[in-house]
């Protein structure tokens, strides 16, 4: 029984590295990660989407997380990866990170929320938390902060 | 009984009734000597009154029983059309349509009795019945016309009327060489029958059970939909004797009268002869059951379907979802072609002539197999715009203005989702029409134009594009109101005001919560319309233009695509992007020299063969580097809006090619410039552009 209610705390997270930081992606907005492909630029969209993919017939915006957080030009490798995330029903959108470590689960009391009163600037709106996980510190992705404009 | 399995096709059939109803009725009212609208219109009203009963629709049944007792009279000439009868009974119709809409909701007629219109309805009876004799039943009346018929016929043997084709002929030859009889039968059923095709259906089976129908009038499929008055013909072949075969249906109830005769091979021979001169002149009036008959007769007997094919389209009912499904798939067929296609390109010297042939053999499949599906999916716009001739009656008479509506074209077919989305933008445009676009009968008496002001609602087909215009002979769009009333609102500045062009201030019409009208009424005026009618065009891959003469008229021009997921177009490439342009925008595609651009107000033009026309250099649109090698020739896209034109210049041409759009996924924000993606053969994404915001 304590078993099952601790489960259910627990959040599981996809960490992928942007830049020199980690990120925490909840995993239940993943829906796929795919390698690098070409990127079909659209002219004249919000500046951090490098434009659009097509996984499979379908056509995916690809928003930069570098340019979304503000850290600097994307630096394409062969770890580049494009994680698939599905905010809602029926609606797609990839976004690029420099790498995809590993899958954590982290139990509540490692997350601490971070409390948006005074002097909130735009990076911190992007992040719901910041994650303890063995010894380094995972920034919590706000899906539904970066996909609002 | 469980009728929810026929609630479907009540609804359908309810809707068509309706619809004739409303378009005879508006008939009647210009005409109202014409015996045959009335005799329609009297059909398509007991129809719905059976039909309503047969589902347990008390109170429509009742409302349509009083709008037929009305109608009934009319038909026997005792009471006569006057506007006041049109309206009481349109009234009716609108309380029919508000039962059928809470059927389709809630599969309930609602409580809603309908009182006074029933009390109108009896009104007007009674009206009549103190100027001629007392009010009688709509059921004894109809008796008395349909003996009137009959009487008029003169012979009961109905059948020997009816046509007989070759081989129908051949199998009678047949069964009577055969040892078999031929009979021709009549079968006449009591005139206050309510379940006539109940009826009429237990007298097929019977007769099946003894014999085999060859032929009926009406066909077995209108008689199944109740689409004859009371009696039916047939010719049935049996080995049974004639006494048999008239007991087998005389035992059906409800039956008046069954005429039955021996069809001999010399009566056969001479009724064909007969047939072959009398079946001119009524060619005419029987064209419309002659067909569906002749299928339903194929169907009815498999021996005879060798020799003929059915004349007229059997139709199934399909869900729009299958139809999508369908259309995906053929969607995802045309990629994975287009993907071969580009593959066979690549690999140059590995392909053989048979692959190549192989190749173009399946895009010639996928393209009709294309084509088809679209087909099925287009909708003629009658669907639609026949509604309208009635909203402009009532709308005539709201306003008091003297008005007629003239449609053209409703044969034009759309999409079905475009139909569907279509509606509402149209209405609007003919209320503004009549409220706005056209002056009130006393100023244009005073204007010496015709008192009746005209409204026309024109479509037709333009290439891959349906054309629909919407023109009134009123008074016009006044430019300087139009900017005056924007000034006013904060809209434009003065200054802006002046600068504006007539065709810039006309768009104004277009923003969000605009209305010139001084006068708010409840057709129009409150300003939330053009640019929702505009929004909503838009959003159906369309355009809305305005044509308007001061004291002339107002003419609303909208342009919709004929097809929605798959078009044809034109790959570009500029710079090492790759882009599709539409092919039903593009005029032709010049070679200009460098030197040929002239520059006028600043802007980049060309003269091309007279017409100077103005440039739009792609790259810079698409912020592009600019190209850094001089070229001495530009490649120019000419394409057209309307009657305006524009060259884009792009750097390579790469060549017609058939694309899917699709969606560019929400989230990211796409500039109105581009219509959609496509998947290109390799898997690439191509933009589309719309060239239409670029002229």
């Amino acid at each position: 029984m304590a078993e099952v209610q601790k489960q259910e705390e627990n959040k599981q997270y996809i960490v992928a590295k942007i830049g020199c930081e980690q990120y925490g992606i909840d995993i239940a907005y993943v829906d796929n990660i795919v390698r690098m492909q070409k990127i079909t630029r659209v002219p004249k969209t919000q500046p951090y989407f490098l434009g659009v993919i097509n996984l499979r017939g379908e056509i995916i915006p690809v928003m930069s997380m570098h340019k979304k957080l503000e850290l600097g030009e994307d630096e394409i490798s062969n770890t580049t990866r494009i994680i698939i995330i599905k905010p809602e029903q029926s609606a797609l959108l990839g976004l690029l990170v420099d790498e995809v470590r590993e899958v954590v689960t982290m139990p509540e009391e490692d997350i601490e929320k971070v409390a948006y009163d005074n002097g909130r600037d735009d990076s911190n709106y992007y992040i719901t938390g910041i994650g303890k996980y063995k010894d380094t510190l995972i920034s919590l992705v706000n899906i539904n902060g970066i996909i609002t404009d | 009984m469980d009728l929810s399995q026929y609630l479907e096709i009540f609804i359908d059939e309810s809707k068509e009734h309706l619809q004739t109803l409303n378009d005879q009725v508006l008939i009647m009212e210009q005409d109202p000597e014409n015996i045959d609208t009335v005799n329609e219109i009297f059909r398509a009203a007991h129809s719905l009154k059976g039909m309503a009963g047969t589902m347990g629709f008390k109170r429509m049944q009742r409302l349509t029983h009083d709008m037929e007792n009305v109608f009934s009279e009319i038909r026997n000439g005792k009471m006569s059309v006057t506007p006041d009868i049109v309206d009481i009974v349109f009234k009716c119709l609108d309380a029919l349509e508000g039962y059928l809409t809470n059927i389709q909701e809630t599969a309930d007629e609602g409580t809603e009795d309908n009182e006074e219109v029933i009390q109108l309805l009896n009104d007007a009876l009674k009206g009549s019945s103190s100027e001629a004799e007392p009010v009688k039943e709509a059921v004894p009346a109809s008796e008395e016309s349909a003996k009137a018929q009959e009487t008029s016929d003169g012979d009961k043997r109905k059948f020997l009327k009816l046509p007989i084709a070759d081989f129908e002929q051949n199998a009678m030859k047949e069964a009577i060489a055969n040892g078999m009889n031929v009979y021709g039968v009549t079968v006449y059923i009591q005139d206050t029958c309510i379940l006539k095709a109940a009826r009429a259906f237990l007298v097929f089976k019977g007769v099946e059970s003894v014999g085999e129908v060859i032929k009926s009038e009406p066909s077995v499929q209108d008689i199944e939909d109740e689409k004859f008055d009371f009696d039916f013909s047939m010719f049935i072949i049996s080995d049974k004797p004639a006494d048999q075969v008239q007991k087998v249906i005389s035992n059906v109830s409800e039956i008046k009268e069954v005429v039955l005769e021996p069809f001999t091979p010399e009566a056969i021979v001479a009724h064909a002869q007969q047939e072959d001169t009398p079946k001119e002149a009524a060619a005419t009036a029987e064209i419309k059951e002659e067909k569906p008959k002749e299928s339903a007769d194929s169907k009815k007997k498999p021996a005879a379907e060798a020799k003929k094919k059915p004349v007229v389209n059997r139709s199934v009912r399909v869900d729009i979802e299958k139809l999508d499904d369908l259309m995906n798939l053929v969607s995802e067929l045309i990629i994975a072609k287009n993907g071969l296609v580009s593959a066979s390109a690549s690999e140059e010297g590995s392909q053989t002539q048979q692959f190549n042939e192989q190749i173009e053999y399946l895009e010639r499949i996928t393209t009709n197999l294309h084509e088809s599906v679209m087909k099925v999916r287009m909708v003629p716009i009658e669907s639609v715009v026949n509604r309208f001739p009635r909203m402009i009656r009532d709308l005539s008479k709201k306003l008091n203005k003297e008005m007629e509506l003239i449609m053209t074209g409703e044969e034009t077919e759309l999409d079905r989702t475009v139909i569907d989305e279509i509606g509402d933008p149209l209405m609007h445009m003919l209320r503004n029409a009549a409220d706005h676009g056209l002056e009130s009968t006393i100023d244009r008496i005073k204007l010496g134009k015709p008192q009746v002001g005209t409204i026309r609602l024109n479509a037709y087909q333009d290439g891959n594009n349906v054309t629909i215009e919407v023109a009134d002979d009123g008074a016009g769009i006044n430019v300087e109101k139009v900017k005056a009333s924007a000034i006013k609102k904060g809209t434009i500045t003065e200054e802006q005001a002046e600068m504006m062009s007539d065709k810039e201030a006309i768009d104004l019409l277009f923003q969000p919560a605009f209305s010139t009208s001084e006068k708010v009424s409840d057709i129009s005026g409150r300003g939330v319309g053009l640019d929702v009618v505009k929004s909503k065009i838009e959003g159906l891959g369309g355009d809305v233009e305005v044509d308007t003469v001061l004291g002339e008229g107002t003419t609303f021009i909208v342009r919709l695509p004929l097809t929605l997921a798959i078009i044809q177009a034109l790959m570009v490439e500029i710079r090492d992007e790759k882009y599709a342009i539409p092919l039903n925008s593009i005029v032709t595609v010049e070679d200009i020299m460098e030197s040929d651009v002239k520059l006028v107000q600043n802007k980049e033009v060309i003269n091309l063969r007279g017409t100077v026309i103005p440039l739009v250099r792609l790259d810079q649109v698409l912020d592009l580097e600019p190209s850094e090698e001089e070229n001495e020739s530009l490649v120019v896209v000419i394409v057209k809006k309307g009657d305006k034109q524009a060259g884009l210049v792009i750097d390579n041409l790469i060549g017609q090619q058939e694309i899917v759009i699709k969606p560019l996924g929400k989230y990211i924000y796409i500039h109105k410039m581009f219509s959609g993606a496509t998947i290109l053969g390799d898997g690439e994404v191509a933009l589309i552009i719309d060239a239409n915001t670029l002229v």
